[in-house]
């Protein structure tokens, strides 16, 4: 009846049991302030059937933010057991729990994490600087997201039912396979990515049509922002990659499922096509999060440098090669696989090309603000320290290239730090620089600078702190994914101030809750009327903030690269005196969140081999799109009137 | 800067389906692009791993060729006559939108018939997926395809009710411009599978 589920599964010691215990606490929290409030039909009504890119950018960044808060507390517990965990101390974690642990943490923090911090933000922001009204597909963009909380949810309720995969976040056979891992661990792995990658694959056509498609009239490929080239260079490496990770999973779980033979030890399965293939689509990967944090620096240091940004050509080109060079390096990933001299070389060299486009960035950020009007808000900080670390972690980077470099260096600690510095410094600040530059836009009031700044530094010198000793210990000796050493090896004390840095950049995270409240608390005076904060010089800053819910009352006309910064000052009407019309927008609807929900007891179902529950609900995947297709009436109208009192309301206001 | 625009209340609802048609066609070639790079690792797979029998017989001792020719003249000829649907959806022809892609889909069924026999006489013989790499990769391969066929065929079923119901309007015409470039891109796909895995076994 219930197929390899049992009581046992939920029982797992006393850790599991805290964790377990602080989700229940939190949904009941949750649950019970709604209802006491009486926001449940508001929340239904305004947020989650909404087919607003907007509101649909919001709710993935919440959502990336309470994932974020998970990841990090299993970062902390690693970093707090391997301060602990040597000689004849074993700490706090069983080897068995540890190896869950740093899996979750890195699934956890790239696929339900980075990924949707970046969708986020192209929802709130490629529709508006592109000067349209919505994305191309606005119901398809709503089953996006919420496919990915069903992956994100079916990835903790692991925590609560059963277990996590214990093999490591890109879940390499053999020990991947049912043989090594017998449990629903892998399992779980599997489906929460399986399901949340179709919302990403769903979501990368949705941008990739959007920006081909739908700019403002004028707006020509090359008059763009830069951060919409990244998000479309983004959304192509999501289009051409997430179908192998699909596949790649789809094959494990065949070997799994149906006993079959890709990446088995025995029968002619061969194991290392896995790690081929799922690098193909984990290299592109780095670059399809850190692609549109490169816009984001684009538009903020040009922005807080009042200053046109410096070589606009050389920067699409540069993203464009990054975007292609990105499918020919994948085997750096594992240079001891013995593929040869000739085959190392070739993905060595080309590896080591990348750092080429990348350096073009960099300078061409730094003279940008060369000769500017440089204004150090909180955006241009986290500017200022990704360009220190990730240079830093780059050059590390351009080490491991080198393949007799990486036989040393190959899954060690200092592997560990270099991936880390990109990422953190790479994505996470681009992401909270964003969050930063266009929180007024959003909600119409900007967030406080003190604790901006003091977040800032909490996260750079925690940051430097947790990982230059990660660097050091590589150097050393030290593998990744240790959950003990011998004393006398002179790790511990690295391992020490790497646990305080933990501590530090806990800190930092503390400042931006702070930060939050205190904005929210005391947003009259950062109330933003003009709509334009920052002076700056994109369509998204034409417009009143909050945003409209309708973006533009009239579509603009776009004559230029920066088309707000010149009608800004030649006073020219972006809309070219144009009249009002009627305006389309896309009715709410709740499919998307039926749609997947069923996708999240299906994968629970293939999980733990329900059978009749599988056939119930993939019969229920087939239908219910097919009811959503009869349905007619998809869209609502506001009159040309309606439109214009709106927008002669807006006008009076600045 | 701010003069007051007139209003313009005459309605732009025709120009707006039509933009939305392109749009929606447009991201489905995205989405075909897409898919064939699921197939793309699926023959990598079997390029890889198509010598590894562990032992057992090989594609050349398996594959009747003969019978995939039926398949693949049955296919081809289906998506001949899905062509000529969409020509008649585009003279807004009803009765012959109907009576084409019916005829495709009796093809498309026949196809999977004779797919569904292969598969299963080979299990029978004892020459399951989970008998050698080989087979592993040859099944979920080409039953990636059929799945994809099957799926074609459910939609076909959907449109046809679609269209027989109300007229051929703007968005069903969309609807079968999109299950005919799906069509299509499963013949090419066939192409492959008949070229790579079938001709050749025996070259």
């Amino acid at each position: 009846m219930f197929g390899k589920l049992t009581f046992a599964a939920v029982e797992q010691g006393p850790i599991v049991l805290v964790a377990q215990l602080f989700i229940l606490f939190g949904a009941v929290a949750v649950i019970g302030l709604l209802t006491y409030f009486k926001r449940w039909r508001w929340l239904w009504k305004e947020w989650l059937t909404s087919l607003d890119a907007k509101k649909i950018g919001v709710m993935y960044i919440i959502v990336a933010l309470v994932m974020l808060f998970r990841g990090f507390t299993d970062a902390a517990m690693m970093r707090t057991q391997q301060a602990l965990s040597v000689g004849a101390s074993h700490g706090f974690l069983e080897p068995h729990h540890f190896e869950q642990v740093f899996t979750a943490h890195g699934v956890i923090m790239i696929f339900f994490v980075a990924m949707p911090l970046m969708f986020g933000l192209l929802n709130l922001v490629v529709p508006l600087q592109i000067g349209t009204r919505d994305v191309a597909f606005p119901f398809l963009n709503s089953l996006s997201f919420w496919l990915f909380v069903a992956g994100a949810s079916l990835a903790m309720l692991s925590l609560v039912i059963g277990q996590f995969a214990a093999t490591g976040w890109l879940a390499y056979p053999p020990l991947s396979e049912l043989a090594y891992s017998p449990g629903v661990g892998v399992d779980y792995y599997i489906w929460s990515l399986q399901i949340s990658g179709i919302g990403t694959l769903l979501a990368g056509i949705n941008f990739v049509v959007t920006i081909l498609k739908k700019r403002a009239p004028g707006m020509t490929l090359m008059r763009m922002p830069i951060f919409v080239w990244t998000a479309l260079a983004s959304m192509m490496l999501v289009v051409v990659s997430f179908p192998v990770l699909t596949a790649t999973l789809g094959l494990l779980f065949l070997d799994r499922f149906g006993a079959m033979h890709f990446f088995t030890s025995s029968f002619g399965g061969n194991m290392m096509m896995y790690v081929n293939l799922i690098w193909t689509w984990g290299h592109p990967e780095v670059y399809i999060l850190v692609l549109p944090a490169f816009g984001v620096f684009s538009e903020v240091v040009s922005t807080f440098s009042q200053k046109r940004l410096f070589g606009y050509t050389s920067m699409v080109g540069a993203t464009m090669a990054i975007t292609i060079l990105s499918f020919v390096v994948w085997l750096h990933h594992f240079f001891t696989m013995g593929a040869g001299a000739d085959v190392n070389s070739f993905f060595g060299i080309m590896t080591m090309i990348i750092a080429i486009p990348t350096g073009v960035k960099v300078f061409n950020w730094l003279f940008t603000m060369y000769r500017g009007r440089v204004l150090f808000k909180t955006p241009l900080l986290w500017f200022l320290g990704f360009v220190a670390l990730f240079t830093v972690g780059g050059m590390a980077g351009v080490l491991l290239a080198v393949p007799g470099a990486d036989f040393e260096l190959h899954n060690s600690l200092f592997l560990v730090a270099h991936f880390h510095t990109m990422i953190i410094s790479g994505v996470l600040f681009g992401d909270f620089a964003a969050l930063t530059y266009w929180f007024p836009k959003i909600f119409g009031f900007r967030l406080n600078e003190v604790w901006g700044r003091r977040a800032f530094w909490g996260w750079v010198v925690g940051f430097m702190l947790a990982f230059i000793p990660l660097y050091i210990l590589g150097f050393m000796g030290a593998t990744r994914r240790l959950d003990h050493y011998p004393a006398g090896l002179g790790w511990h004390p690295l391992f020490i101030v790497a646990a305080i840095g933990v501590v530090v950049l806990a800190l930092g995270g503390l400042f931006q809750v702070v930060q939050f409240i205190k904005s929210i608390r005391e947003r009259a005076q950062t109330m933003d009327t003009t709509g334009d904060p920052w002076n700056a010089r994109t369509l998204e800053w034409s417009v009143s903030s909050p945003a409209p819910f309708y973006n533009f009352a009239r579509i603009p006309h776009v004559h230029s690269r920066d088309a707000f910064w010149e009608a800004k000052h030649e006073k020219i009407d972006l809309a070219e005196n144009e009249p009002y019309t009627d305006i389309h927008l896309p009715k709410n609807t709740g499919m998307g969140i039926y749609i997947a929900a069923t996708a999240l007891v299906f994968g629970f179902a293939m999980v733990w081999q329900i059978m009749w529950l599988v056939v119930l609900t993939g019969i229920a995947l087939v239908v219910l799109p097919v009811i959503r297709s009869f349905d007619e009436d998809l869209e609502y109208t506001i009159p040309a009137a309606e439109v214009a009192r709106l927008d002669a309301a807006h006008a009076s206001t600045i | 800067m701010k003069s007051t625009p007139v209003l313009l209340t005459e309605s732009n609802d025709l120009t707006h389906t039509h933009e939305q048609s392109d749009t929606a066609v447009f991201g489905f070639w995205i989405y075909i692009m897409s898919d064939t790079i699921i197939f793309a690792c699926l023959f990598a797979t079997y390029a890889v791993l198509h010598n590894n029998t562990f032992g057992g017989p090989g594609a050349r001792e398996l594959f009747n060729l003969p019978f995939v020719l039926t398949e693949t003249l049955i296919l081809l000829t289906s998506s001949f006559t899905a062509g000529l649907g969409i020509l008649a959806a585009h003279r807004r022809n009803k009765p012959q939108v109907l009576g084409w892609f019916i005829a495709s889909l009796v093809l498309g069924l026949s196809f999977l018939a004779l797919e569904f026999h292969e598969f299963s006489a080979l299990i029978h013989a004892g020459h399951g997926p989970s008998t050698s790499a080989f087979l592993s990769a040859y099944f979920v391969l080409v039953g990636t395809h059929g799945l994809h066929v099957a799926i074609g065929a459910l939609w076909m079923v959907l449109l046809l009710v679609q269209v027989a119901r109300k007229a051929l309007t703007e968005t069903n015409v969309r609807r079968l411009t999109m299950l005919s470039l799906f069509w299509h891109f499963l013949d090419v796909i066939w192409i492959l599978i008949f070229t790579i895995v079938y001709l050749m076994a025996f070259v």
